[in-house]
């Protein structure tokens, strides 16, 4: 085999579904799980003589999100029809916008992929971040649900229809798998944050297409290796995986067949997610020839300056800047501030349980070791558990001054998130206050050390028993106060004895 | 005037549009679509210069709604017109290709 490089060329098509309460043109519940059917109205069903008309929300979830992804916002944006012909949406037409979408030429900062694992000094590098080009971002409305069944038919659920979709293009700069995984994470991030898409994976509310293909270096020229779309893929896994699997098929294609891209020769592939490899799909010949025209039924929107800055305005600090700004202002790790920022709600609370006196680290280990968990376990949010940000503080601060251990620290905060009490009161009614008085401690030791006179002699004579008998005197003093004794403490008295 | 669509392009537009056209009607229709665009060629003769392009017919924009969830039909009415269903769903033949969902 003779030598080459390649360099691999990812771009990706994100939809994200918005959370309003109503879909996009008609007054119907977007709802998940409903009976089927159930949510329609002659809109949506693409009855004859009907007319949409645009939710408001909708169209400001997506400015905002175009402002997020520092895009340029244009005063003048229209809707398009793309022609359709599947029975999930029944109109046989998607309305859309073709070429003056709302949002465009803009660009998301991703976190360096892989970041967490890196060690040592390539930390200050994979500390930067990575800007990926975003092409453009517009508005349509989702299809509804074929369901295929064993049968000679196909059933359909047209719930789904007409709920407002962003999509968003990125610019091909992503360079496998593991990027285009650190940009969707980085997007379902600031989605949420904004509160304009839960981004719930399960429930299709983000859906990925990426487009790849290879450049070759081969006996000092340069190959591009066709370009595939993986359609319709609902995980960050199977982004990930469908993009490596694809990377190593076009090599090996190419190394095969020497392929090339030319016009015309994208192809379409699904991903099967058992078998973890990438699928041809057969397309009819014209598929893609979605005719877009104007949407006599939609009038134009133009977005005044007041309009645009009302809603600039509901722009907050976006999630990756704060978690940028908890290492230099904190100092906590790169990953303890992604923990954190990965919730808005999560990193608020953090926010005001700092503000109230507790200190970063302490506050930050609080949450990411016991209060994560536990939100987790009850399925809500760090902010849900029935526990003040002001307790938490107070918790740390306790900690910090050796009142309680940090394994006491989280049975507290469990008890916490039980009753709602506060920390120092539950600390005492569980007895979990560490003895840190030294003169209180002290008599203790001296009453140890006079019951076990074996012990002193072998710390006394030094070698290996020493150390042994000094962690059994030590042990001895906890038993005695029912582990309650602040062990460092302890320790000190044990060594001055001896001292 | 010459011929501005020829049967090769209507029928490929007859496809598109899920339409299945006789022979006469693709005959008719070529005659019908040609002579169409021979009378939108006259615009052709205004000197556009200057003029914006037009993106909707109507001088107005921003007809909105607010956020509000209205009552929908409810999935027996939905279905009621239906030719055919399966259960709560709308039963259609088999889609083979996997070119669905927006």
């Amino acid at each position: 085999m003779s030598d080459f490089q390649h360099k691999v060329i990812v771009g990706l098509e994100i939809h994200v579904q918005l959370c309003t309460r109503s879909k996009m043109f008609c007054g119907c519940a977007v709802a998940f799980g409903e009976q089927a059917n159930s949510r329609v109205c002659p809109v949506c069903l693409g009855m004859p003589g009907v007319l949409p008309v645009m939710n408001k929300q909708a169209f400001e979830y997506a400015v905002l999100v175009g402002l997020a992804l520092n895009c340029e916002i244009p005063s003048f944006t229209k809707w398009d029809r793309k022609s359709y012909y599947y029975p999930d949406l029944p109109k046989n037409y998607q309305i859309s916008q073709y070429d003056l979408p709302l949002a465009k030429d803009g660009f998301i900062q991703i976190p360096p992929a892989g970041g967490k694992k890196a060690k040592g000094k390539d930390e200050a590098d994979s500390a930067q971040s990575k800007r990926i080009g975003i092409i453009r971002a517009h508005l349509e409305e989702d299809a509804g649900k074929n369901l295929h069944t064993a049968g000679n038919f196909s059933s359909v659920d047209l719930n789904r229809t007409g709920t407002p979709l962003l999509e968003i293009v990125s610019e091909p700069d992503l360079s496998g798998g593991a990027e285009a995984r650190a940009l969707a994470v980085e997007l379902q991030r600031i989605v949420r944050y904004l509160g304009v898409s839960e981004g719930d994976m399960q429930k299709g509310q983000m859906r990925f297409e990426p487009n790849i293909n290879l450049v070759i270096t081969k006996d000092g020229k340069e190959f591009k290796t066709p370009i595939v779309e993986v359609k319709n893929l609902n995980s960050f896994r199977a982004l990930e995986r469908s993009i490596d699997y694809e990377v190593q098929r076009q090599l090996d294609e190419f190394l095969e067949t020497g392929l090339v891209l030319e016009m015309g020769n994208k192809t379409t592939r699904g991903w099967d997610d058992e078998r973890e490899v990438t699928v041809l799909q057969r397309e009819k010949e014209e598929a893609h020839d979605y005719r877009y025209f104007p949407e006599p039924d939609l009038v134009p929107v133009e977005l005044t300056d007041a309009w645009l800055d009302e809603i600039r305005g509901r722009l907050c600090e976006l999630p990756l800047a704060r978690q940028v700004r908890y290492v230099e202002e904190y100092k906590l790790s790169d990953y303890d501030a992604g923990v954190l920022t990965g919730e808005r709600g999560t990193a608020d609370f953090f926010e005001s349980a700092v503000a109230t006196g507790g200190e970063p680290k302490r506050v930050c280990n609080l949450l990411t070791q016991v209060g994560l968990k536990l939100a987790n376990e009850k399925g809500c949010g760090v902010d849900e558990l029935g526990v003040t940000a002001q307790s938490v503080a107070d918790l740390a601060g306790m900690v910090a001054l050796g009142d309680v251990s940090a394994g006491a620290a989280a049975a507290i905060f469990e008890a916490m998130a039980e009753t709602g009490k506060e920390p120092r009161l539950l600390a005492d009614e569980l007895s979990l206050i560490q003895k840190s008085d030294a003169g209180e401690l002290e008599a203790m030791v001296d009453e140890v050390l006079a019951a076990n006179p074996q012990a002193v002699k072998d710390v006394t004579s030094g070698g290996k028993k020493s150390k042994k008998a000094r962690g059994f005197l030590l042990g001895q003093v906890m038993q005695k106060t029912k582990g309650q004794a602040n062990p460092k403490v302890v320790s000190e008295i044990i060594a001055r004895k001896f001292g | 005037m010459g011929k501005k669509i020829d049967q090769a392009q209507v029928r490929k537009v007859a496809k598109l549009a899920r339409l299945e056209l006789s022979e006469a009607e693709v005959e008719e229709f070529t005659g019908q679509l040609s002579a169409i665009l021979d009378y939108v060629e006259k615009m052709n003769e205004l000197d556009t210069e200057g003029v914006e392009p037009l993106a909707h017919c109507l001088a107005i924009s921003n007809v909105l709604r607010e956020d509000g969830v209205a009552e929908s039909l409810g999935t027996e009415a939905a279905l009621a017109n239906a030719p055919q269903r399966d259960g709560e769903f709308f039963k259609v033949p088999k889609i083979l290709d996997g070119g669905s969902g927006a």
